[in-house]
């Protein structure tokens, strides 16, 4: 295996949407996504049922990857801030702790100012609780395994 | 690199679909689409040229049914073929779980076979992995075609490692189950394995 499998359990999950939730309501923004650097999607508040939050997980990686890119080509490592204007809704996307994608779409209900200084607030908050997490699966403390009860029967029966 | 998330009671495997210019990643990915019954699978998204090439990724969602009470799900990428999108195809490498070599069974094209494979070991020593530690299967596609190099010569130059192998058609829907399946299975297994 490449890399060891990215596990979060319910209470990780509860603390890290109580800050996304958290930095909803202070930043005034219609949603807030938390994205993983490879694609997947981590959490979501806000007015996201119009939104395929899989596929703005998927873009927004490919999204950080294309500028990582390119800050590399010039010297940089990396752009930590995107920031996309639209005629109605913008997105704010950042990069917390290196390892994960923070996306928040706003509206004219609030600014690119407020969203910037509610973000980087957070981005503590989420940096701490990522890095418990990290930390907790660099030190193989799994509370429960759900990959070691898979049979290969398990498996077989995908496909049937 | 997957994702388990207990919250949510969610497996997600990232597999990418890699080949030369024109193999048919993309026709791999459009027939699962097709295929693939409503609730089980999301949007398709193709980041493609005017003259449908691939410009960044093709990418996929599927679910493929439950595990253990946990729903696993699929994220089906495809890298852009043509040489010149090296840059690009090194950024969807990144955290995959498993790899669909499509090789072009034309006889002119044996060549890009061998530069495209190349290239992604070249691009997954990059990143830190080595092919043989990933799950992986080969898929010979455009069987269908009058000059094709027969079976035996392309997995005795592509597939000395004996990885599952299919003959496919893809834009017929021939192998491209089959190839899925397998990829799928293997992804599986290694990440049992490494519980």
């Amino acid at each position: 295996m490449p890399q060891s499998p990215f596990v979060m359990y319910d209470e990780e999950y509860q603390e890290i949407t109580g800050v996304i939730e958290k930095l909803l309501r202070e930043s005034n923004s219609k949603c807030v996504y938390l994205v993983d650097k490879d694609g997947q999607l981590i959490s979501a508040t806000g007015e996201t049922k119009d939104i395929d939050a899989t596929s703005l997980a998927s873009l927004t990686a490919g999204n950080i990857a294309a500028t990582g890119g390119l800050a590399k080509i010039i010297g940089e490592k990396e752009f930590s801030i995107l920031f996309h204007e639209g005629e109605r809704d913008n997105l704010h996307i950042s990069v917390v702790g290196q390892r994960v994608i923070l996306v928040v779409i706003f509206d004219k209900r609030s600014s690119l100012g407020l969203v910037r200084l509610r973000v980087k607030k957070a981005s503590e908050e989420l940096g701490n609780s990522i890095q418990k997490l990290m930390d907790r699966m660099t030190a193989g403390a799994q509370e429960e395994n759900v990959l070691k009860e898979i049979t290969d029967d398990d498996i077989e029966r995908l496909f049937h | 690199m997957s994702f388990i998330n207990y919250s949510a009671r969610e497996i997600n495997c990232k597999i990418v679909y890699y080949g030369p210019g024109l193999c048919g990643k993309t026709t791999n990915l459009q027939l699962i689409y097709k295929k693939t019954r409503p609730e089980s699978k999301g949007k398709m998204i193709t980041l493609a040229t005017e003259t449908e090439r691939t410009l960044f990724f093709d990418f996929l969602p599927i679910a493929l049914g439950d595990i253990k009470g946990f729903k696993t799900r699929f994220h089906l990428y495809t890298v852009p073929g043509q040489i010149f999108y090296d840059a690009s195809r090194k950024l969807i490498l990144k955290g995959v779980d498993g790899i669909v070599f499509v090789a072009d069974s034309q006889v002119e094209r044996m060549d890009a076979n061998l530069e495209s494979f190349d290239n992604m070991k070249v691009n997954l020593e990059e990143q830190g992995y080595k092919l043989e530690q990933i799950p992986y299967v080969i898929q010979y596609n455009k069987r269908d075609l009058p000059d094709v190099v027969p079976v035996a010569e392309l997995k005795q130059v592509l597939n000395t490692a004996g990885v599952p192998d299919f003959e496919a058609v893809a834009y017929e829907g021939t192998g491209v189950f089959e190839t899925l399946k397998a990829v799928v299975k293997l992804v599986l297994i290694e990440l049992k394995k490494g519980a």
